[in-house]
């Protein structure tokens, strides 16, 4: 596993008032890889991800990416920096078609301003065309074509899931965040959702941070677990060292069962 | 948004009622509906207003219309009845209404209740009981509720062909009689002079233009429900270039007859119609807020006054108080006169984006309810600082600012409300034509998105404080441009005209219309500014008129007259999925 660091964290500490959820955090996510963050429930890894976006200021520690430091941006810069992610609990926007909320991922590339949309000068009219084209390229590319025009509320689940990450991929980014990218689908989706992601590593170059709690998917398609428990990391490694690692093993099931 | 709840609370499961519980609660509304008009002394104020001359007066008309729609609603509500019993059930609740005259004219004939109700008056008894004794005049009154609910239910009944033409026929001949003033009003012509005396004197309509009326509509009615269905046909027939040509073509057409209207009937319909264009400018801005982005704002008035005193600080002569403060002062100073409405309008627009721009970022950081809260505060301190000592050598404080001259283009003044109408219509297209074009940019697409999921827009990229900034500007800048006009058309402001009434005014005006849409605005301002306007003859009454319909409406419509898209195609999805549940639920009987 040759590569860069793409995204790195320094003894990233968040707390809520009393409560820890992370507790000195140090990972490195090469690039081009597909990283897992697996744990029990409660162990903080989507805070991780609200960490790595910037949604609430962190208690100490760094993030940095590609060696620029992200913690003093907004999400909005975080975003611009080229993390996209997506959602536990699919957030669409949910009375905007498919089409248009592709077209809101591609906000960062579009250089339209708003005097020109005014006007509807030829610069803006073919920014736009661009757009739209390219949103049905997307919409293709994860296999909703044809739906571009169906609000999104209206698209059945695993539709809404595809859209999430195309929304995500018209960001162009060079990491994307997947929050839990198979909760509730059966085995065949869950496969083809594996067969997909890789897609996105190897075709598009993309860096994947995941959130999974199917452990094959996990181990199926990982190049890195990093294995969290009440904030703290616990074990990291290949898949398959993990999967022997007996403090993985306790925190899952409880004490003394890796001794059985 | 907040106002997702108004959307999502409309489809309420009826609960089971046996038939008859129906008819008596319908009938029962008609019964609270008749006590209801003559104990606020509607029934005073309309008795006096004839509908049909010396037939029928306008409060004769609306208890006819109580005890007919009682009827009629019964019959519906009781749709699977048979006919026969839906008749009766209809003549019940035509009954239960008409009860509520005949208790009305048994209380009024044996007590004396005016110490509590001022309209209960020997007058009214005299209207209610047509003269007879009060014995006679009950049972009369009863003995119409039972006709009338029953004429309502077979109104129901019949084929449509019928119905239809007959409804059509009856509400021309009402409409044309309750705004015969204005219809006078507007063909003061000497061509027209005899057909005018045909249809109407001056008290209202007469009998003979009535049955006139009523015959034209009735025909245009039969013919359109007779052959309607394939004109659509041959319509629908066409190819889609035909089809376009024939909706362009009407389209101008009634924008063409729009556009000559005023010029034809005269300044109060050009004051009128401009009222709805200033609304309507300011609907489209607080659209933008509101609509798009969902930023709840209850203080646009601010934007409003602050293009109108821009204006007047910039027009209004040197002599006068406002110019004696530094920014005009050094302007006076380069051109050496006050500059002329059109030189202050681009000022005037801007102040208003710098003031939106200001007002929108105390409240970055509010969201949702509160943010309506915070808004409505920052309104009235515009106002308030208006009307303060401290602004009053530059705003003139409760003075206002007086003499602002009438805007002039190449020597052509705005002089008539029907010049400064087509000033607005011109402004209000202009103004359409860009709100549609941001609502379809990167800007539009990203309002719509933090008014979805801020935090989700934001982590896509989009700079809340840039987008929500330029949504309180951009929003402000049209009601800056309706507030020069307004400048304009009084030729005087004052605080007082910056009320918190009129932010409420636009925020329901775009409910009405449907919000998040363009045309939605403008229909929303003609039936909320426009039809009260038109109905001033009945004072402080047609804004009891204007509450009923706010809440008929949002019981009715919830979407608004003119859904935006988006939610026309959620209703449509909404309907399809009810009709599959209802499919399922009958196959699930069948098993």
């Amino acid at each position: 596993m040759a590569g860069n660091s793409l995204l790195v964290t320094n003894g990233l500490v968040k707390r809520f008032g009393g409560l820890v959820a992370i507790d000195n955090l140090d990972l490195d996510v090469k690039e081009r890889t597909i990283h897992a963050i697996i744990g029990p429930n409660g162990a903080g890894k989507t805070t991780v991800f609200n960490c790595i976006m910037n949604f609430f200021p962190i208690t100490s520690g760094e993030i940095r990416l590609s060696g620029e430091r992200l913690n003093d941006l907004t999400p909005d810069r975080v975003a611009s920096r080229g993390i996209g992610r997506t959602y536990q609990n699919i957030r669409l926007f949910k009375n905007m078609s498919a089409i248009e909320n592709i077209l809101v991922g591609m906000h960062l590339h579009l250089k339209s301003h708003w005097w020109g949309a005014l006007f509807r000068t030829r610069h803006t009219r073919q920014d736009e065309q661009h757009a739209q084209d390219e949103a049905v390229r997307l919409l293709q590319y994860v296999g909703l074509k044809g739906k571009g025009d169906i609000l999104a509320r209206n698209l059945p689940y695993g539709d809404q899931r595809k859209l999430e990450i195309a929304r995500a991929l018209a960001m162009q980014p060079k990491l994307l965040l997947l929050d839990e990218p198979t909760a509730g689908m059966n085995l065949a989706e869950s496969q083809e959702m594996v067969g997909f992601i890789r897609g996105l590593r190897d075709e598009l170059a993309i860096t994947i941070i995941l959130i999974e709690h199917h452990m094959p998917v996990v181990m199926g398609m990982s190049d890195t677990v990093t294995v969290l428990d009440h904030g703290v990391k616990i074990s990291e490694g290949t898949p398959d060292h993990v999967k022997r690692d007996k403090t993985v093993i306790e925190a899952y099931l409880g004490t003394g069962v890796a001794n059985l | 948004m907040a106002f997702d709840v108004i959307a999502s609370t409309f489809q309420q499961k009826a609960i089971a009622k046996t038939p008859w519980r129906k008819t008596v609660e319908v009938g029962l509304i008609g019964f609270g509906l008749m006590i209801y008009f003559n104990i606020v002394g509607l029934t005073g104020q309309f008795m006096e207003r004839w509908i049909i001359e010396s037939m029928a007066t306008l409060a004769h008309t609306i208890f006819l219309g109580i005890a007919i729609g009682a009827g009629a609603l019964a019959a519906h509500r009781n749709e699977t009845l048979s006919p026969g019993a839906r008749l009766v059930h209809a003549a019940l609740a035509g009954l239960i209404a008409g009860a509520g005259l005949a208790i009305l004219v048994e209380v009024l004939n044996n007590f004396n209740v005016r110490f509590m109700f001022v309209a209960m008056s020997p007058k009214l008894l005299a209207f209610l009981s047509f003269g007879v004794n009060a014995e006679l005049a009950s049972l009369a009154l009863l003995a119409g509720g039972v006709v009338l609910g029953a004429f309502g239910g077979m109104l129901y009944s019949v084929p449509g062909i019928v119905r239809k033409p007959l409804v059509v026929g009856l509400a021309s001949v009402w409409f044309v009689g309750l705004f015969a003033e204005l219809i006078l009003l507007a063909s003061q012509f000497e061509v027209m002079e005899d057909i005018r005396n045909f249809f109407f004197t001056w008290e209202g309509q007469r009998l003979e233009g009535a049955i006139v009326v009523f015959c034209v509509a009735v025909g245009l009615s039969a013919f359109w429900t007779a052959r309607g269905e394939s004109i659509m046909t041959n319509y629908r027939g066409k190819g889609a270039r035909q089809q376009k040509g024939i909706r362009y073509s009407l389209w101008l057409l009634a924008g063409v007859l729009f556009i000559l209207f005023p010029m034809a009937a005269g300044s109060f319909f050009g004051q009128v119609l401009m009222l709805v264009g200033l609304y309507a400018l300011m609907g489209m801005g607080l659209n933008i807020e509101i609509g798009l982005a969902g930023l709840l704002d209850m203080g646009f008035v601010a934007f409003f006054a602050t293009g109108a005193y821009t204006i007047a600080l910039f027009t209004v002569p040197e002599s006068d108080v406002a110019c004696v403060t530094p920014p005009c002062d050094y302007l006076i100073k380069i051109i050496d006169r006050p500059l002329t409405w059109f030189e202050a309008l681009p000022l005037a627009m801007l102040a208003s984006l710098v003031m939106g721009v200001l007002f929108g970022i105390p409240v970055l950081k509010v969201r949702g309810d509160y943010l309506a809260v915070a808004t409505l505060g920052l309104g009235e301190i515009i106002r308030v600082v208006a009307v303060s000592d401290m602004a009053a050598p530059m705003l003139g404080g409760s003075q206002g600012l007086l003499s602002i001259p009438r805007p002039v283009l190449f020597d052509f003044e705005f002089s008539d409300p029907i010049h400064l109408f087509y000033l607005t219509l011109v402004s209000t297209i202009v103004a359409a034509y860009f709100a549609w074009a941001l609502e379809n940019s990167r800007l539009g697409r990203a309002w719509m998105a933090i008014r979805e999921d801020e935090d989700v827009g934001q982590a896509l990229g989009v700079n809340l404080v840039d987008v929500k900034l330029l949504a309180y500007g951009l929003g402000a800048v049209f009601a800056g441009l309706a507030g020069a006009i307004f400048a304009a058309m009084l030729a005087s402001i004052y605080p007082h005209s910056f009320q918190l009434l009129i932010s409420i005014n636009i925020l329901a005006l775009i409910i009405v219309g449907g919000i998040g849409s363009l045309p939605g605005v403008i229909v929303g301002s003609a039936m909320l500014i426009g039809t009260p306007e038109l109905l001033r003859e009945f004072g402080e009454f047609r804004f009891l008129a204007y509450g009923i319909v706010l809440v008929i409406m949002m019981r009715v419509l919830p979407l608004g007259l003119w859904p935006s898209s988006v939610r026309k195609r959620e209703l449509q999805t909404l309907e399809e999925a009810e009709r599959l549940l209802k499919d399922r639920g009958a196959e699930g009987q069948k098993a």
